[in-house]
């Protein structure tokens, strides 16, 4: 609590035991209501003086105006009682003030707790760098002080604070408050690391190669401090709403307590004033608009909490919002569903074995630097003795011939074996074709290609399963790469050996022939598609941890590269949707029933309270639900 | 040029009211006042003096909220 807090809490209790007092003590007539003012303005002052002070500065309908008026009429219609020789009703007006305040104080700890909750998780800001001095000390430094290019000192356990390269040490660095992934990754020596990370295990000195304000850890905390500052059609259906509805329910509650009086008086019959007034001042205090102004953006602050804890920064409530609706999903292919790493997918042998084609292709391409002899040495995985390599000659256009062992071998593609007088196996294998030929005879051939993520299929699926349409995947790839590509991953529409300037003219005619309640989101690995990604309705970067051009551009940003977190973001926000709509409508709807029923005279101050206070804390923890993401 | 205060503020609504005014003030091109990060964004107009903006921003938000804190350093 904080100390604003605690003060109400100390007047509440003061207020409650001079209620429970009042009760035993003896007094009649005007000193009782005299008694009765001094718990009264205990617990209400600041809400009358907010209330007056708003009314001198024309800010008429609020709720402090609401409960203001509501206590102080029940508190005259209790002198007007004493006035008329019967016992007047003191308590009740008191104990309207004494819930309301008990009810704000709950929603403010309740509010306070979740807010502490979710800036707790998005907590990864580092509060100081470690430089050594010349005798060998650390020094704590704020990390806005340290220029670029200097030597800092992480220590196992501590954050990296400032965007740099190892210059000393090695380690394995948690990047799970950043990617929400668990498995750690090991630096060395000469890699860049990136701010945010945990240390794990080893000493580190790191040159840093960026200012703090520049490193990745204050970009990622800009983005989501500032996010709910973007605010949500709900929010802003709220704020147009509350505008309408408090001077109408005042109306309405003056209307109640003058027509059916004037009414009466007309018909001859007695006025009943008093009842009516009564009426009235139930209305008021169960029309109070809070329980919505208050758990919507909560909610959204919560589920925005909740996704970047796995990894995922939304940039505003209304992306949040948007995704929900999304019923297109546009894909990029190389980097976004493949992993954009050429690999050694299959290997068919002709009278030699596998591992011996493998190992004589690797060999023959091993003083080559192209992607491809590198994939292939990879799939060898073992060390390369040099020696055993001689007379390599490089074809251009062609390939490899080259004498491992004494064996001649030539690798390469078809035109290199037509070239040799060779027959080959005529492949429309989707990927690079290495052809290979040993001692002048055919040895089969090696297919090298760019792999699925093995997420990919799953989180197709998954999308589908959260109420997406289509899927569309834009490549500039080979029709024959991009249809296998599709076909394997059950994607809908392929859009093939497209430049960078089609794939917006392609998401633009998809936008077009989508309505408009529809969303249409782009995912992309960040790397050339900034002006497709700000085009689609959402625009989603994978794989963006220290690619800043991506970052600004998205809406959305996945921390590391797994498909799968888009379907976990649309649950996310299809989650918290449904909450903020289950709000909207119980607090509305206990509304509308407790306005009747009080407009007839059967719901008391108490169940006016319950509608007003009550409402306002169940809509609050019905809120803080969307902060959880663990079974979304 | 664009601007984040820290502000107090104790209601969802009252946060409103703050925007509301803020956006109000002449110089003022553009104003958002969260509540949930207790923050307040504020967008200057052209050749506006952001101090002595601030300085109307702070007046108009305590005319509608008294009990509301913004942190103009």
């Amino acid at each position: 609590m904080t100390k604003k807090q605690k003060k109400v809490f100390v007047r509440i209790i003061i207020a409650s035991v001079l209620m429970i007092a009042l009760h035993f003590v003896p007094v009649t007539g005007y000193a009782r209501f005299a008694l009765y003012l001094i718990p009264y303005l205990v617990i209400g002052y600041d809400i009358l003086r907010k209330a007056f002070l708003g009314i001198l500065h024309g800010e008429v309908f609020d709720e402090n105006f609401l409960m203001a008026v509501a206590t102080v009429g029940a508190m005259l219609l209790g002198v007007y009682q004493e006035s008329q020789g019967q016992e007047g009703e003191f308590a009740e007006g008191v104990a309207v003030m004494l819930f309301y305040q008990i009810g704000e104080l709950f929603q403010a700890v309740a509010v306070g707790k979740s807010r502490k909750n979710i800036t707790a998780l998005m907590d990864i800001r580092p509060d100081y760098a470690n430089i050594e001095d010349e005798s060998g000390n650390l020094e704590q430094v704020d990390p806005d002080d340290v220029e670029i290019g200097t030597i800092i000192v992480v220590q196992p356990g501590e954050k990296v604070p400032i965007d740099g390269v190892v210059v000393e040490g090695t380690s394995t660095l948690n990047t799970a408050a950043l990617t929400g992934e668990s498995v750690p990754r090991t630096v060395r020596e000469g890699e860049e690391v990136i701010s945010g990370c945990v240390n794990n295990t080893g000493l580190l000195k790191i040159r840093t190669t960026k200012e703090f304000g520049e490193s990745t850890v204050s970009k990622i905390l800009d983005l989501v401090e500032n996010s709910s500052m973007k605010k949500s059609k709900s929010e802003n259906f709220i704020t147009k709403f509350a505008k309408y509805y408090t001077p109408a329910v005042c109306y309405s509650a003056l209307a109640l307590a003058v027509i059916p009086t004037v009414i009466n008086l007309v018909m001859g019959n007695p006025a009943n004033f008093t009842t009516w007034l009564i009426r009235a001042l139930t209305f008021l205090v169960i029309s109070c608009p809070c329980a919505l102004v208050i758990s919507i953006p909560l909610s959204f602050f919560g589920g925005i909490g909740g996704a970047s804890s796995c990894g995922i920064l939304v940039k505003g409530s209304n992306y949040l919002e948007a995704l929900a609706q999304t019923k297109y999903v546009v894909f990029d292919k190389t980097g976004t569903l493949t992993k954009g790493v050429f690999q050694v997918t299959e290997i068919h042998p002709e009278g030699i074995s596998k591992e011996e084609l493998l190992k004589l292709t690797a060999y023959a391409e091993s003083y080559s630097n192209h992607p491809i002899s590198k994939s292939l040495k990879e799939a060898y995985g073992q060390e390369i003795n040099k020696a055993s390599v001689s007379e390599v000659e490089e074809i251009g256009g062609h390939g490899v011939t080259a004498s491992v062992d004494g064996v001649s071998v030539a690798a390469g593609n078809a035109k290199l074996m037509r070239k040799l007088g060779l027959s080959y196996a005529e492949k429309t294998n989707v990927g690079t074709v290495v052809h290979v030929a040993v001692d002048g005879v055919y040895a089969g051939y090696i297919l090298i290609s760019d792999v699925e993520k093995e997420q990919s299929a799953e989180a197709i699926q998954a999308l589908k399963a959260n109420g997406v349409k289509k899927t569309v995947m834009l490549t500039g790839d080979s029709k024959a790469v991009a249809e296998y590509v599709a076909e394997k991953l059950h994607i809908d529409e392929v859009k093939s050996e497209l430049l960078p300037g089609d794939k917006v003219d392609a998401v633009e005619a998809l936008l077009q022939s989508k309505s408009a309640k529809e969303n249409l989101a782009f995912v992309g690995d960040g790397i050339n598609d900034a002006p497709v990604l700000s085009r689609a309705d959402i625009g989603v970067a994978m794989g963006a941890l220290g690619s800043d051009a991506a970052i600004e551009a998205a809406d959305i940003v996945l921390m590391d590269d797994n498909p799968m977190k888009l379907a976990l973001a649309m649950k996310i926000s299809r989650k918290c949707l449904r909450i903020v709509y289950e709000n909207i409508v119980f607090a509305l709807g206990v509304k509308a029933i407790c306005l009747i029923l009080g407009a007839l005279g059967i719901a008391s101050m108490w169940l006016a309270i319950f509608a007003d206070v009550g409402v306002t804390v169940i809509a609050v923890l019905n809120a803080i639900r969307c902060l959880s993401v663990k079974n979304v | 040029m664009k601007k984040t205060y820290k502000i107090e503020v104790d209601c969802a609504n009252c946060a409103l009211k703050m925007e509301e005014a803020a956006k109000k003030v002449a110089g003022v091109a553009e104003a958002t006042v969260s509540f949930m990060t207790q923050k307040m964004k504020v967008e200057f107009a052209e050749g506006a003096d952001p101090k002595a903006v601030m300085a109307d921003v702070v007046k108009a938000c305590k005319k509608v909220e008294e009990d509301c804190e913004i942190y103009v350093d």
